[in-house]
């Protein structure tokens, strides 16, 4: 089996690493804050992070370096860094350990991320149910302003960086960068219409950069050494370094593993997670978090790389990978993961408030046997009403599961239904209401 | 929960909750520009204290950052971890998503169930255990999992089901729970 040299998860594999200051300090942690303070202006660090090809790790994939270099210089007011802590994409569980096992790599990345966009604010929008995580923050921001690399004239350098943990209370959708900035403004977390993006008007109507635990993670690395370096790992040009991918479901050995980008989705599932939990075979994958389109078998040989993937049908997402063995019924699972959907549906669009809770009711009929013969038509409608037509990605991420799995699985469909009108009451058996 | 027009109007109630945690407040406060912004860490602190967010925290917490009462109740009831009622010891939350269901989560609420003899959404007689049934909780290569007030429980079998519930009941805690979480654990070299 290929290994691979990690760069996020390799001071917590180290056996006794606790993710505390010293630990991190004696991993050669803070010396890229300390060369950026000393040796560089904020410019020069967002060209660095251009050149690096370093990509959002929450989903989307924007390129970092661009994002911030979206931020107006000349702005009056105060500019502000959320880190997006919270992870709820289901089938993710990255963040949750960069964040509890090495805190002060992110920490380190904000801080960086704070010279270079100018911002002496910084949220961690960090899950409610994260409780832990939270704690372990909290006590890592003690240590790292007690240290002076946050606080008041970091490291000497009369700059101000402060950097807080802000705990959610239960919303998926507060990981849209939007829904997140309304959250941590104390409203419902409601995505905002854009234009105008958050790197104009953000929080509190400031200039404001929203970037994910694992992409401040590499950060430090970045300017340790150096955008040319990291731009060499992975698939160059478009999808450079590694992703720590989130392996779930049938397989013998789920978790996290960090690879460049670019291994296949056979490598991950078959040789890192050990293959299939038991005999059966693999009947279908999703490859980036729920939000991305079931893959099938033929797929597993392609690039877990943005381009790829998405070339594939589907995309990278968030880098959780679900697979699901023979046997697992398609109209269940994305039923299982429509009813995530219509739950986590903030009620702000029509087409995705209503549509949801419509494909819910389709799906629950069909997998309950009641399954009408028009049911797949009317899930055909709804699936191409709601992309596209409400104020956030949510709408295109909804529809998703079903959409994949009709494309894939339309038989199963048919099977429930042909079963349901075989066993369902004649329609002259039905009972006619009258009002 | 019943709001009545009470909530809505009233100004004057001798308030306490927020005066035992003053220094905490005040903490709170110092870290947003606005101070709506304290909104959820003021609500995570009351339901933190009373188990759940009760009618006059939430006006405590409108008067403490210049809202209304019904801002305050709105905001409160679009996130799913804000009970607005009293609820038992320990809030079950056992995780339904995909994921989750792949490897057994519809199991562990049925092993719940048949243990505690209460079903989703209700708390046992003696108030100590209440079971939810919730959406994924970010622990996706470790399930079946529930969480347990601010603990993860991973992995779950009927018999560490079992002991967990045991153990929670006899010394309100357990050592089962999930510390800083690493997934596969590195090799031993």
């Amino acid at each position: 089996m290929a290994t691979y040299e990690k760069i996020l998860l390799k001071n917590m594999e180290q056996p006794g690493y606790t993710g505390s200051l010293a630990d991190y300090e004696k991993a050669g942690g803070y010396r890229a804050l300390r060369t950026v303070l000393k040796d560089m202006k904020p410019d020069q660090v967002i060209e660095v992070v251009k050149k690096s090809g370093l990509r959002g790790r929450g989903g989307a994939g924007f390129p970092t370096g661009v994002k911030w270099g979206f931020i107006p210089k000349d702005h009056p007011g105060p500019k502000y860094l959320c880190c997006n802590a919270d992870e709820s994409e289901p089938g993710t569980f990255k963040d949750r350990q960069l964040m509890e096992r090495d805190p002060h790599q992110m920490l380190e990345g904000m801080a960086i991320t704070c010279f270079a966009i100018g911002a002496q604010t910084a949220y961690i929008y960090i899950r409610g149910e994260f409780r832990l995580g939270a704690k372990i923050l909290e006590k890592a921001l003690q240590e790292a302003n007690a240290a002076g690399y946050l606080g008041e004239n970091v490291l000497g350098s009369g700059l101000t960086i402060n950097i807080f943990v802000h705990l959610g209370a239960g919303a998926y959708i507060c990981g849209e960068e939007t829904a997140l900035l309304e959250s941590l403004e104390g409203k419902r977390g409601m995505p905002r219409f854009k234009p105008p993006f958050p790197a104009t008007h953000g929080l509190y109507q400031n200039p404001t950069v929203v970037n994910n635990v694992e992409t401040m993670a590499n950060i430090p690395h970045i300017i340790n050494r150096g955008g040319e370096w990291f731009a060499s790992i992975g698939s160059p040009p478009k999808s450079c370094g590694t992703r720590v991918f989130c392996l779930s479901g049938h397989v013998k050995r789920p978790g996290n593993y960090e690879t460049p980008m670019g291994i296949t989705f056979r490598e991950l599932i078959y040789e890192l997670g050990g293959g299939m939990r038991s005999d059966k075979p693999l009947k279908a994958f999703i490859p980036g978090g729920a939000s991305a389109p079931f893959l099938t078998p033929e797929h597993l040989d392609v690039k877990m790389d943005f381009e790829s993937v998405a070339l594939a049908g589907s995309m990278l997402g968030s880098g959780g990978v679900t697979v699901m063995e023979e046997g697992t019924n398609m109209v269940w699972a994305a039923l299982r993961l429509m009813e995530f959907f219509y739950h986590e549906s903030c009620g702000k669009c029509t087409p995705c408030r209503e549509g949801t809770s419509w494909l819910v009711q389709t799906l629950q009929r069909i997998w309950n046997k009641r399954g009408r013969p028009e049911d797949i038509g009317v899930l055909d409608e709804l699936c191409g009403n709601i992309p596209g037509r409400t104020v956030c990605a949510f709408g295109d991420a909804a529809v998703s599961p079903i959409v994949s799995t009709l494309r894939h699985w339309r038989g199963e469909y048919e099977a429930l239904i042909l079963e349901a009108q075989e066993t369902m009451p004649r329609s002259k058996e039905i009972p006619v209401f009258t009002h | 929960m019943a709001i009545g027009p009470e909530l809505l109007t009233s100004t004057n109630e001798c308030f306490m909750l927020f005066e035992r945690f003053k220094n905490e407040v005040d903490d709170i406060l110092s870290r947003y520009p606005v101070k709506r912004s304290a909104l959820l860490p003021l609500l995570n602190l009351a339901q933190r204290e009373e188990g759940f967010v009760s009618e006059s925290a939430m006006k405590e917490i409108a008067k403490i950052l210049d809202l209304t009462p019904a801002q305050v109740f709105e905001t409160v009831t679009f996130y799913t971890m804000f009970n607005l009622k009293p609820i038992g010891k320990f809030h079950l939350q056992v995780c339904k998503s995909l994921m989750c269901a792949l490897v057994g989560s519809d199991d562990v609420v049925m092993w719940i169930q048949k243990k505690l003899g209460i079903a989703q959404g209700q708390t046992t007689a003696d108030n100590i255990f209440t079971l939810s049934v919730v959406e994924c909780l970010g622990s996706c290569g470790t399930g079946p999992m529930m969480q347990v007030n601010d603990d993860y429980y991973e992995q779950l079998s009927e018999e560490k089901v079992g002991r967990v519930l045991d153990d929670l009941k006899r010394d309100g805690t357990c050592s089962l729970k999930t510390g800083p979480f690493m997934y596969p654990q590195p090799l031993a070299k």
